[in-house]
């Protein structure tokens, strides 16, 4: 394809204008669109061996063969493969010399969420000073797990220093044909988390890439892998509860979660990307593939709140392959003017005396679509498996829709499989209850929206479900009159 | 031959065969036309993830059934509800037989589609109902292409029907493999009320396919009980595909009763064109063998105040398959909807499967919806407590089956029918526990 700087240049001239972004061209950054020469540069600026290379091919030339998948209740424009940028080195300049030049509405929120400001500097994109609390924190931090022989790194420096982990399980939970998002990442990941516990150790605090200063600009197709060895635990947190206001229009993260016998992985998502504008201009489309394992007796929870993103793609999953182990899903979405999300999860049953539960409350206001989408599996080896799955919709005006397509499929006689769901408003009764007390219409729906969110906030970790209640206010202000 | 083509060029000569208006006409080949282009639907088509035609369309099925075979009533008296008095139409191999039916014309219209097809004293009626509320697709084209017999009914308004109808179609072993497509109309007169029990029964071992469209109209405050008996042999396949439009304050029931054939498929769907309506779907399912019985449903609510009900239960022994996939679309404009649905299911045995896709797409705020799925086993517990007094094992999971299905069964209205089914259950447990439900 013979393509100039000037198309470039125009490419991104009219991506800027389409989308309100503000895009800071460095000399850093590959041309756009994807070929295999693009994957192995990337291997290559990122120092890797020669597997992964390989690796990443398999994956592009598995991905050039595959479409892009429509069954999912979203619409929007299918991005351009070939008009994105696939390299960008992490972009050191600050973009802003102090808070004063920062969107008053970002610091307006950050108020609201109760962020520090040495915190929301940081997540402005503020230059900040370089002893900032949380750098030593970071510091005494890596030493504690250190000492425990945890290790939490970046994929890139886990790639280096620890390929054998890396390579024994990379891939084996979420291969890299297994979807056309999944296959994307795969060969063009530029960076993410790895965590490998070893066994019987309990993680003494949360693993949180909060923490990590590295984080920062990782780009668009992370690729988080969590091992945790026999018998340990984990607890680990993504995202945040602040606004990101990113530069990258499309996010296809991969996460993938193995607990070995015995194990525990807990895993929380707060997710707030970029929605787009009130007109539904813009906004990240999060298009992520995850997906944990468990063998004998193991645990793995995921626990998500999703209130950003234009359109959201996410099926966090969990396949109980062994014996007696256990699959968790809780998660809130909550969409407000356009936003579209589908999500669910799949439990796919394959041991004996597997149990997993599913608590899925959506909201939907404005004109926003809010799909559960999700998938019970009990084969026909699961013994005695049980599955109890509850979906609550809640809808704010007549121009919001709520979806819910569960799939239920059982091939064992001792499968026992619950599914509820339902769909209501806000009872004007218990509206007038609040008012009745006192509590203006706009408290009293935020009272109720955590009360009716109540089942899956207590499953997060204490100050993330502190922020998340914020969130959820802040999500659905105006959306109610 | 492929099924396909062999009915795409059987098309031209069934034209020549049936002299109809040139509207109706014109609709066929319409129709015929959708077929070609849809083809028949596959497993990868969403609503038939879990149901593969393929080797049910793998026979060389005969298109055109040999002119008019006889049985005497004596012998399929059985498949008749003949304790109470009705009015009967029934088909051979896709033909009307005159001597086994009971049509009327007095007061209310029940008789043939092919002479309300052809009489212009029907024409009205059937310039404003055919072809009206089924959808394009596939299979229902398949069926508007080759439409010409069936059930005709029309209730004027303000009319009760003085007694249940009943619509049979037989087929008889004359070809080595049938399909007949009967095509039934059913309108119903403002402030009228009418019962209607439709069979399906196969008299031979070979197979026979069988793909049938009714269309139902209910006008204001009609009331409408359909009853589905679907226990044919093991070599006869269904597919069912049953539309109904509503209008203001009507009130519609459908009852599926699956005990037998081969595959069979149940594509039912209620449209809500006025307020206040209510619908009402309800099955019953107990298959072994490698039976698969497939019930898709949707209801859709597009005015105020409507309510629907789904409740189906379905119990699945040996290596059956039984899917269900309910949807409830609540259109914006549709405030105040309750729409309820629940799918319960019972596996017997470790090669039984169960798919379930209770679906719900809801646009309006003020509803109350919510579907609920269930798959699990007979309590043990319960069974340990019948054996405890004295009721053997067979007899006490037959009981408890009964009681799982009671829900369905007792909302039957015609109580001879219910009686049937009871028998036909216990037939089916291979028990008699000696007490109807």
């Amino acid at each position: 394809m013979a393509y100039t700087e000037d198309d470039l240049k125009k490419e991104l001239d009219q991506k800027e204008y389409k989308y309100g972004f503000y895009t800071d061209i460095e000399s850093d950054t590959f041309p756009v669109g994807l070929n295999e020469d693009i994957v192995r540069a990337i291997s290559k600026k990122k120092n890797e061996p020669e597997w992964m290379t390989n690796w990443r091919l398999e994956a592009f030339r598995a991905w050039e063969k595959m479409d892009e998948p429509d069954w999912a209740n979203v619409h929007y424009e299918k991005p351009n493969f070939q008009n994105i940028s696939y390299y960008s080195a992490p972009s050191k300049k600050p973009k802003y010399d102090s808070l004063d030049e920062v969107d008053p509405e970002l610091l307006d929120t950050f108020k609201k969420l109760g962020i520090s400001l040495d915190e929301q500097k940081k997540l402005a994109g503020v230059a900040v000073d370089v002893v900032m609390d949380s750098v030593s924190v970071t510091t005494t931090f890596k030493k504690t797990l250190a000492e425990k022989g945890i290790i939490f790194c970046s994929m890139s420096e886990a790639i280096q220093e620890h390929p054998e982990l890396v390579k024994k399980y990379i891939g084996t939970v979420v291969p890299q044909k297994d979807n056309f998002y999944a296959a994307l990442n795969s060969a063009v990941f530029s960076d993410g988390s790895f965590c490998y516990i070893p066994k019987g150790v309990k993680c003494p605090m949360e693993l949180s890439t909060y923490f990590r200063i590295n984080q920062a600009g990782t780009g668009q197709f992370e690729r988080t892998l969590v091992v945790a060895d026999e018998g340990s635990y984990v607890s680990y947190l993504e995202g945040c509860t602040a606004p990101q206001r990113d530069e990258n229009q499309l996010h296809a993260a991969v996460v993938e979660l193995i607990a070995l016998d015995d194990a525990e992985i807990k895993y929380s998502t707060v997710q707030n990307w970029y929605p787009g504008d009130k007109e539904g201009k813009g906004g990240v489309f999060n298009f992520v593939t995850k997906r944990g394992l468990c063998e004998k007796n193991a645990k793995i929870s995921w626990t998500q709140v999703e209130t950003g993103s234009a359109v959201t793609w996410k099926y966090p999953s969990c396949v109980l392959k062994g014996d007696n182990s256990v699959g968790e899903f809780y998660s809130i979405a909550v969409t407000n003017d356009f936003q579209q999300a589908d999500t669910g999860t799949k439990m796919i049953h394959l041991g004996k005396n597997t149990r997993s539960t599913i608590i899925s409350k959506g909201i939907s206001a404005g004109q926003s679509q809010n799909s559960y989408r999700g998938l019970v599996q009990i084969n026909s080896r699961a013994e005695n498996a049980r599955n109890f799955s509850q979906c609550d919709s809640l809808l704010m005006g007549n121009r919001c829709g709520a979806h819910t397509f569960p799939y239920i499929e059982a091939k064992n006689k001792t499968a026992k499989v619950e599914h509820e769901a339902t769909t209501s408003k806000i009872g004007e009764d218990q509206i007038f209850y609040c008012n009745q007390r006192g509590i203006d219409t706009e408290k009293a729906i935020a009272l109720i929206v955590n009360g009716f969110s109540k089942e899956v906030l207590n499953k997060l970790p204490m100050e993330f479900a502190v922020e998340a209640q914020k969130l959820l206010e802040i999500s659905l202000e105006g959306s109610v009159g | 031959m492929e099924l396909k083509d062999k009915l795409l060029s059987s098309f031209l000569a069934f034209e020549e065969n049936v002299n109809m208006n040139s509207e109706i006409h014109e609709i066929r080949s319409r129709a015929i036309k959708d077929f070609e282009a849809a083809g028949f639907p596959t497993r990868k088509q969403e609503a038939w993830k879990y149901t593969s035609l393929n080797k049910v369309l793998n026979h060389d099925y005969t298109v055109f059934p040999k002119k008019e075979d006889t049985i005497e009533y004596r012998d399929v008296e059985k498949y008749f509800i003949d304790d109470i008095d009705t009015y009967k139409i029934v088909f051979i191999d896709g033909i009307y037989s005159s001597h086994l039916s009971s049509t009327t014309h007095e007061k209310i219209d029940a008789c043939l589609m092919s002479s309300a097809m052809n009489s212009s004293k029907y024409k009205p009626v059937i310039d404003n109902y055919f072809n009206k509320v089924a959808p394009q697709e596939s299979l229902t084209s398949l069926n508007t292409a080759f439409s010409h017999e069936g059930a005709y009914i029309n209730i004027p308004k303000n009319t009760m029907a003085d007694k249940p109808i009943q619509i049979i179609n037989f087929s008889t072993g004359n070809e080595s493999a049938l399909m007949v497509q009967p095509r039934n109309l059913v309108v119903v007169g403002e402030n009228s009320h009418v019962q209607i029990i439709e069979r399906h029964q196969s008299l031979t071992d070979h197979p026979v396919l069988t793909n049938s469209v009714t269309e139902i109209f209910a006008d204001k405050r009609a009331i409408v009980d359909y009853y589905k008996i679907q226990n044919d042999n093991h070599q006869a396949s269904l597919i069912d595909n049953t539309f109904i439009e509503q209008q203001r304050e009507s009130v519609c029931s459908v009852h599926t009763f699956s005990f037998g054939g081969n595959l069979t498929r149940n594509n039912l769907n209620f449209y809500q064109k006025g307020e206040r309506i209510d619908s009402t779907m309800k099955g019953v399912t107990v298959i072994e063998g490698k039976q698969h019985v497939d019930h898709n449903t949707l209801v859709h609510h597009a005015e105020p105040n409507c309510e629907s009900h789904q409740d189906y239960k379905g119990v699945y022994g040996e290596s059956s398959t039984g899917v269900f996939n309910g949807k409830i679309v609540v259109e914006k404009e549709a405030q105040k909807t309750n729409a309820f649905q629940s799918n319960n299911n019972i596996l017997l045995d470790d090669k039984a499967t169960i798919n379930s896709k209770p679906q719900l797409e809801i646009f309006a705020d003020d509803v109350k919806c919510s579907h609920g799925c269930t798959i699990g086993q007979l309590d043990d517990e319960a069974l340990f407590y019948l054996q405890s007094r004295g009721v053997p094992a067979k007899e006490a999971r037959a009981l408890l089956m009964y009681a799982f299905a009671n829900n369905v069964l007792e909302s039957v209205k015609i109580p001879e029918l219910k009686k049937r089914i009871n028998n036909i259950i216990a037939e089916k447990l291979g028990v008699n526990i000696g007490f109807n439900l």
